[in-house]
């Protein structure tokens, strides 16, 4: 086999020329010789010029044509001549095809090493800048928001509609499943609590106003910057990678206007519904878990009656139309702001369920603040 | 013509339809050993179509379609995967993955179906790359680079196996008429040093006589093929108005052809 296996030899012509001469199989499964060796021969060696023979040649592929290209890339950064002699046809061909064009002098990218990232400086102006963005962003959806009020902005109230279908409608499993359950670990939790006391009833209250100051809108939330968002990210980003957006801007039409403004308005329509009915759903869900451990039907409504009051549904229907408006420009941000691949697209989804929840939970936390401080 | 050449695909009685709405039928034609084989027609004749077909991406409503005289129709997914392997293809936007740069794109190939080495599939990049005249641009996205750029790229990848068949899909739209003449030379070229058999659809005019030696017509109207042969021949001798029309690009021939 030993005639059958690739390799190659250095020969002396003379002083200053070398010929390569190439023999066996130059074919995929055949190990050869790495071409470094070559590389560190000529180097060592420095001939004038270099003839490559190829009459020993067996058979070649592509691993051919790929050491024969190393070698020419090498013989021109070396200034060596570099000659043929009985290479068959097709590698001649192949060859100059192959060098017709002067490949690209490649600086090799500096790659700044991961612990760049976490400089806090450059941290921080990332943070000012995303936020400067959001602000900008937030901007253009108000003056949007504006115009539309005074009835000059350019939005169709078909999209309004078939987006109050997509998020309205369609989410009723999940947000019945997801309220259910948050209203039975309500009272769960609390009933471990209240027992203590002997205070099971006051179960009731606890998640009549767990869910309608908290629970029911945070949760029905997240479940809509999941599969709201993420959705009006990804269809954002597909229309700028097929240059919709591009196309919308030029025929004179503010983006923001035409797509985001009806998205927008139809999750602030829909979500106060989703929260009310999520509202109802949860406080069924305690009830059951409360009937479960000794409270009456009865007990359980009349007690939730006491607790009950209008100022904590406003509350809960009022986060809900922040909410709605968070989730909105998150999800649109980035799909507006997405690039223009597959892999983009993907990234963009992503930012908006992450930057929706951050906000959530954000805002939130600041409505309960402010609430807590007017008493109310 | 000449005898001795060997078919390499036979198109046997292919119906193409969506649901019951038939695009075309009984399409009869041999592709043969190293020929450029043009697939052309008007807009929505369902060119596309029949390579998708022809590649197995969907199965024809009826008919055959044989590699070398075994029925790639009727293989098994596994032998049509076996057979595909022998294939490059360029589709009409690239399909460059774009989350991949350029070397990773064409060493995908190589990693999946061969045994080469590391070193082996990086000097083999280096060299496809270099043969579509993008050598030096390994690291660099499908979306860094120009549509011109990125179609040899794509033919890069095509090559990576040294295929016996290369199919193109619309290989010069959107290009520049130097662009995609520089594309059709590099297509001849491959061609020729590779010794592959070339399918693909296009209405380039230039195109199809700088480069085609055999093609097909397929009719809107009609619902059939109306022309095979060399592009030249039937420009001059076909005996459909509307074949000779297509080749010079005029439309009194359809006028006359009504009237």
């Amino acid at each position: 086999m030993s005639n059958q296996t690739p390799d190659f030899q250095l020969l002396t012509e003379d002083q200053d020329n070398y010929i390569l001469s190439l023999s066996g199989e130059w074919v995929q499964g055949y190990e050869h010789t790495p071409f470094a060796e070559l590389q560190a021969q000529l180097r060592q060696h420095r001939p004038g010029a270099l003839t490559v023979d190829g009459t020993a040649l067996a058979s070649w592929d592509s691993v051919l044509m790929a050491f024969l290209l190393q070698c020419y890339n090498l013989c021109t950064s070396e200034h060596i001549a570099l000659h043929t002699r009985d290479l068959p046809e097709g590698v001649i061909k192949l060859l100059d095809v192959a060098t017709a064009v002067k490949p690209l002098d490649q600086s090799p990218e500096q790659q700044s090493p991961w612990w760049q990232g976490l400089n806090p400086v450059e941290v921080m102006h990332k943070i000012t800048e995303d936020i400067t963005e959001s602000l900008d962003f937030i901007g253009e959806v108000s003056i949007a928001f504006v115009r539309l009020l005074m009835g000059k902005a350019n939005t169709r109230f078909t999209d309004i509609r078939d987006f109050c279908y997509q998020a309205g409608p369609n989410a009723f499993g999940i947000i019945s499943l997801t309220s259910v359950l948050v209203g039975m670990i309500l009272a769960y939790l609390g009933a471990a609590q209240l027992q203590q006391f002997g205070a099971q009833v006051y179960v009731a209250d606890l998640v009549v106003i767990g869910m309608l100051r908290e629970m029911g809108v945070l949760m029905t939330a997240i479940v809509m910057a999941g599969r709201t968002g993420a959705a009006y990210a990804a269809q954002l980003g597909t229309m700028q990678t097929n240059e919709e957006i591009d196309a919308i801007t030029t025929m004179g039409i503010s983006p923001i206007e035409f797509l985001v403004m009806p998205r927008m308005l139809a999750l602030v329509a829909v979500m106060p519904l989703l929260v009310i009915y999520a509202n109802l759903l949860g406080i069924i869900g305690g009830g059951i878990v409360a009937g479960g451990m000794g409270i009456s039907p009865l007990q359980y409504i009349t007690q939730g009656q006491d607790a009950f009051a209008i100022t904590h549904i406003m509350v809960g229907l009022l986060k809900s139309v922040v909410f709605a408006i968070l989730i909105a420009i998150a999800g649109c941000q980035a799909g507006i702001n997405s690039g223009r691949s597959s892999a983009a697209v993907g990234q963009a989804a992503t930012e908006a369920v992450v930057t929706a929840i951050v906000y959530l939970i954000v805002a939130d936390a600041a409505i309960n603040i402010l609430f807590q401080q007017l008493g109310i | 013509m000449q005898e001795e050449r060997k078919v390499h695909i036979e198109v046997r009685d292919v119906t193409m339809a969506y649901g019951s709405f038939v695009i075309q039928r009984d399409l009869n034609f041999n592709i043969y050993e190293g020929d450029i084989f043009v697939i052309m027609g008007g807009s929505g004749c369902g060119k596309s179509t029949l390579l998708k077909h022809m590649l197995g991406l969907i199965p024809p409503s009826a008919g055959d379609i044989a590699y070398h005289g075994t029925s790639f129709t009727q293989a098994s997914p596994k032998q049509q995967e076996a057979m595909r392997q022998r294939w490059g293809i360029t589709y009409q936007s690239g399909g460059l993955f774009s989350a991949m740069t350029l070397a990773e794109n064409v060493s995908l190939p190589l990693q999946l179906y061969t045994e080469y080495s590391a070193a082996d599939i990086e000097a083999i990049v280096a060299y496809k790359l270099s043969l579509v005249g993008l050598g030096g641009y390994q690291s660099y996205y499908p979306s860094e680079i120009s549509g011109g750029m990125a179609k040899r790229a794509a033919l890069a990848r095509a090559i990576a196996l040294d295929p016996e068949i290369l199919f193109f899909d619309e290989p010069s739209a959107g290009l520049d008429p130097i662009s995609s003449r520089l594309l059709d030379e590099l297509i001849i070229q491959l061609k020729e040093s590779i010794g592959a058999t070339v399918v693909m659809v296009t209405h380039e005019l230039p195109s199809i006589f700088a480069i085609a030696n055999n093609c097909v017509y397929l009719d809107n109207t009609t619902r059939t093929m109306i022309g095979y042969g060399d592009p030249a021949y039937l420009r001059e001798h076909s005996d459909q108005a509307v074949v000779r029309q297509f080749l010079t690009r005029s439309a009194a021939a359809a006028e006359e052809d009504t009237a």
